[in-house]
């Protein structure tokens, strides 16, 4: 067993979960605070990283830089979505707000296939090229950054909840629906922005992934599930769970492709699903699922 | 009604007698696709869990019948019915692990799409079941080996199968089965207070829906005479399955035929005149609108909303 | 032989104890009132009777067999059925198709079981609503529904869960009148009561609970007259021995 192969694997699948982390976080608030499962997640993120594609091929804008434009439209995306489609039924049985999501999952994917056709893109980024050693480990400087700026946006993401009036007002949601509306929250503003801001971490993940892998419209079911499998293992709800379970997952996943092949590694994500799925449905860190 | 119904039925058994090949291959893409609605329709309409991954069924039930008929000599006239019954294998266990493990609408959502996905993948990579190439049925037209020359016969062939299925699903809603899918539906807690073995009509639910969908898997890869593990195991595949009964009334016997009539000559619309310029995804987003319409403002479906509008007195 | 047997019957949940070491019997026939403070575990009682908790401890037995570790709907065949305290009506279904999911349970041809519910619709007094949709009645009217529900199965012991709660007064009497007729007919009853006058007026004895431990036990004047229970939870107004 070459030991540098699994010490690269184990750097290079801990630097990307950032991004997984991100992606989750994002999708963990959206329940957490108004129970909806936003089954479109992935399919968002695509577009974050086709925004990022056009910014960089259109515009000449670096998506180390472009990320915050997209995650401001996604941001504007998620606010419309929310205020639109989802407020309607947000007392709906759940399957009619999962075929909601799903809905706008097709739309998105597809609308990403009419608009950027089905082959694969990727963003260039003077970054994408650039590598640092470290020891006899050699690490992409892209996904250093990704990685650095994966953990400032959650950073800030977190102040946001611990010390904001409306970051409060989201936890206060959370945890109670009916005891917020009672001390006079606006429930509606808070749900609002929490998918706006779902939306934003999945937007803004999605650019910071894109010089990084490639991408194409039917990648976002992929992501989609993988962003489940996270939320679920780190518990529904829980941001550190979310957080914790992005960087997990990836080292999964990156330890899969050391040592499986490739196709092996999606029957172990799926397997593991599963497992977690039937055993311990509330996560590491989750309360009981809703 | 019953009158409506007989006649329709006779007008569209007459059909393929004066009508062109082209109508007739859409007309065999509507009845095909309502018979996996409807089957589809017993478990994630009346008994309303939604299963997302039910191309698992139509994958297997093809697959089965390909094989047995490539390797075995099997004639695919009796190796449907064993595929049907290999799929609702595996649809007994998928509902044996949701169900009895609690997992409901999200989580349910979720095992079913796991379960095709893996299937998909294992297809993919096993070669002895042709793996990314996937089968390929030779062309003999031999009707012992499920193969008509003439379109015709599918078009009888996938009538019988949407009258079979309707008809199964009629007898359901007028048993004590159908009563208790409904009310599953509606309040699983309840039910069980009222001595009804949840777990057991579900499964039940479950396994039949996952037969006839299997049984539908033969026509697919006999009608197609190919099988590609990403399409007949895919995400899109479940979608076309679900989506008709969805926006035609999940839970109505009318549903899945009503929806099918509705949203497979779209499909074939669009297919036809978009599929060359890139806009080949266009069908699938007039999906994803009508899902998400059918959500916010006819949440049963077309036709209860036409029931009801049938039944409005005169102003 | 009691109907019902409860010895020893105890329910944890995490560190706190729910229900504590309870003894009850109910004879056949009998109309036995469950009363105690909010949070006495009255419910969660029902619950372990009715298969949806499974005990921590003790033993359950109806008609003289166990009946622990059995599914709600097998005990609900043995004939032992409950009514929510909050109600559950299926929504989507008339007032009799509600009530006809319960009779499939004792007649499995579509037609008898439908009989079988008019009837019983009919003896809760929501004939005139039959075919109204469960989801628009009134909350008099869906307690109504709840009960004929449960009636429906054809149960030896009726376990009613504040079949009251909610009702206005003219509503409790005739639902005191309903139920005092239903136990008339030979069905056993336990009920969990906080209108104070019906359980009073209905019971033959009652148990009383708090804090998951039975307090006291006894017919009615003995139970209100009760130091003990006067403490725990009657209050001024039952100082005073309430009229026969």
């Amino acid at each position: 067993m070459d030991l540098t192969l699994v010490g690269q694997g184990l750097l290079s699948g801990f630097l990307f979960g950032g991004v997984y982390s991100l992606m989750a976080v994002g999708l963990t608030l959206i329940f957490g605070v108004m129970r909806v499962v936003n089954f479109a997640h992935g399919d968002m993120m695509v577009w974050g990283m086709y925004l990022a594609w056009l910014l960089s091929t259109r515009a000449g804008i670096d998506p180390y830089v472009g990320f915050i434009v997209c995650a401001a439209a996604l941001f504007l995306f998620g606010l419309m979505i929310q205020r639109g489609l989802v407020e309607r039924i947000v007392d709906a049985p759940h399957e009619m707000q999962i075929l909601l999501m799903l809905g706008v999952a097709l739309v998105l994917e597809n609308a990403a296939l009419v608009a950027f056709g089905p082959d694969p893109a990727r963003v260039r980024s003077p970054l994408s090229q650039a590598t640092v050693w470290m020891g006899p480990i050699f690490v992409d400087v892209a996904r250093l950054v990704t990685f650095g700026l994966a953990m400032a946006l959650t950073a800030a993401l977190w102040l946001f909840l611990a010390r904001t009036d409306l970051g409060r007002s989201m936890r206060a949601a959370a945890d109670n629906p009916y005891g917020a509306r009672v001390i006079g929250t606006d429930v509606r503003k808070v749900y609002a922005a929490a998918f706006g801001v779902g939306a934003a971490c999945v937007g803004a993940a999605g650019a910071l992934v894109s010089p990084i892998l490639p991408f194409q419209p039917t990648s976002g079911l992929g992501l989609s599930v993988t962003s489940f499998n996270i939320v679920i293992i780190g518990g529904m709800g829980s941001l550190p769970g979310a957080f914790a379970g992005g960087i997990l997952v990836s080292v999964a996943e990156s330890m899969g492709a050391v040592f499986l092949s490739p196709s092996m590694k999606e029957l172990v994500s799926f397997g593991l699903l599963i497992a977690i799925l039937l055993f311990r449905p509330a996560g590491l860190f989750g309360k009981t699922a809703g | 009604m019953k009158l409506l119904i007989l006649l329709a039925v006779a007008i569209l058994a007459a059909l393929p007698w004066f009508a062109g090949s082209y109508l007739i291959t859409v007309m065999i893409f509507i009845f095909f696709y309502a018979y996996l609605g409807q089957a589809w329709n017993i478990v994630g309409g009346y008994a309303g869990q939604l299963s997302a991954g039910h191309a698992a069924f139509v994958g297997i039930g093809g697959y089965a019948a390909a094989l047995l008929s490539a390797h075995a000599g099997i004639s695919p006239w009796i190796g449907m019915w064993m595929g049907g019954a290999l799929a609702a294998v595996l649809g007994a266990v998928i509902g044996y692990l949701g169900f009895r493990f609690g997992l409901r609408g999200f989580y349910f959502v979720l095992l079913t799409v796991a379960f095709a996905e893996i299937c998909r993948v294992i297809a993919l990579n096993v070669d002895a079941v042709g793996g990314a190439l996937g089968l390929y049925i030779t062309f003999t037209g031999n009707p012992r080996q499920f193969q008509f020359q003439d379109n015709r016969a599918y078009y009888y062939v996938a009538f019988a199968l949407m009258l079979l299925a309707t008809a199964v699903v009629r007898a359901i809603e007028r048993h004590r089965f159908g009563a208790y899918l409904t009310a599953i539906r509606q309040d699983e807690s309840a039910c069980e207070a009222l001595g009804v073995d949840t777990l057991r009509v579900k499964m039940q639910a479950m396994i039949l829906s996952s037969f006839l969908t299997g049984v539908g898997g033969t026509f697919y890869a006999f009608y197609l005479f190919s099988l590609q593990p990403n399409a007949v195991f895919g995400i899109p595949l479940s979608v076309e399955i679900i989506i008709r009964p969805i926006v035609g009334g999940a839970g109505t016997v009318m549903g899945p035929i009503l929806g099918s009539f509705i949203l497979s000559p779209l499909a074939e619309i669009s297919r036809t005149y978009f599929a060359q310029g890139g806009w080949n995804g266009l069908h699938l987003i007039v999906y994803g609108v009508l899902l998400i319409a059918v959500v916010l403002f006819l949440p049963q479906g077309a036709y209860p909303a036409l029931l009801r509008l049938a039944r409005r007195p005169p102003a | 032989m009691s109907l019902l047997d409860v010895s020893a019957l105890t329910k944890r949940f995490g560190g706190l104890l729910a229900v504590s070491g309870l003894d009850l019997s109910l004879a056949k026939g009998e109309m036995l009132g469950l009363i105690g403070p909010n949070g006495a575990g009255k419910t969660t009682v029902f619950n372990l009777l009715s298969g949806f908790l499974g005990p921590d401890g003790g033993e359950i037995r109806f008609g003289g067999r166990s009946v622990v570790g059995l599914k709600p709907h097998e005990i609900c065949r043995l004939g032992m059925a409950r009514t929510f305290q909050i109600v559950r009506p299926f929504p989507q279904l008339s007032v009799v198709d509600n009530v006809k999911v319960a009779a499939l349970a004792r007649h499995s041809g579509m037609a008898q079981a439908l009989a079988s519910a008019r009837a019983v619709v009919e003896r809760v007094g929501l004939g005139a609503r039959g075919e109204a949709r469960a989801g628009g009645l009134t909350l008099a009217d869906r307690k109504r529904l709840e009960l004929a529900r449960a009636l429906a199965t054809e149960p030896s012991l009726l376990l009613l869960d504040e079949v009251m709660a909610g009702l206005n007064a003219t509503e409790i009497d005739a639902m005191v009148r309903l139920v005092a007729g239903i136990n008339a007919e030979g069905i056993s009853v336990l009920l969990i009561e906080h209108n104070m006058r019906a359980v009073m007026s209905l019971s033959h004895r009652i148990v009383v609970l708090s804090f998951g431990e039975k307090i006291s036990s006894g017919t009615p004047r003995e139970v209100a007259t009760d130091r003990r229970v006067i403490e725990a939870y009657l209050g001024e107004e039952y100082v005073h021995p309430p009229q026969a």
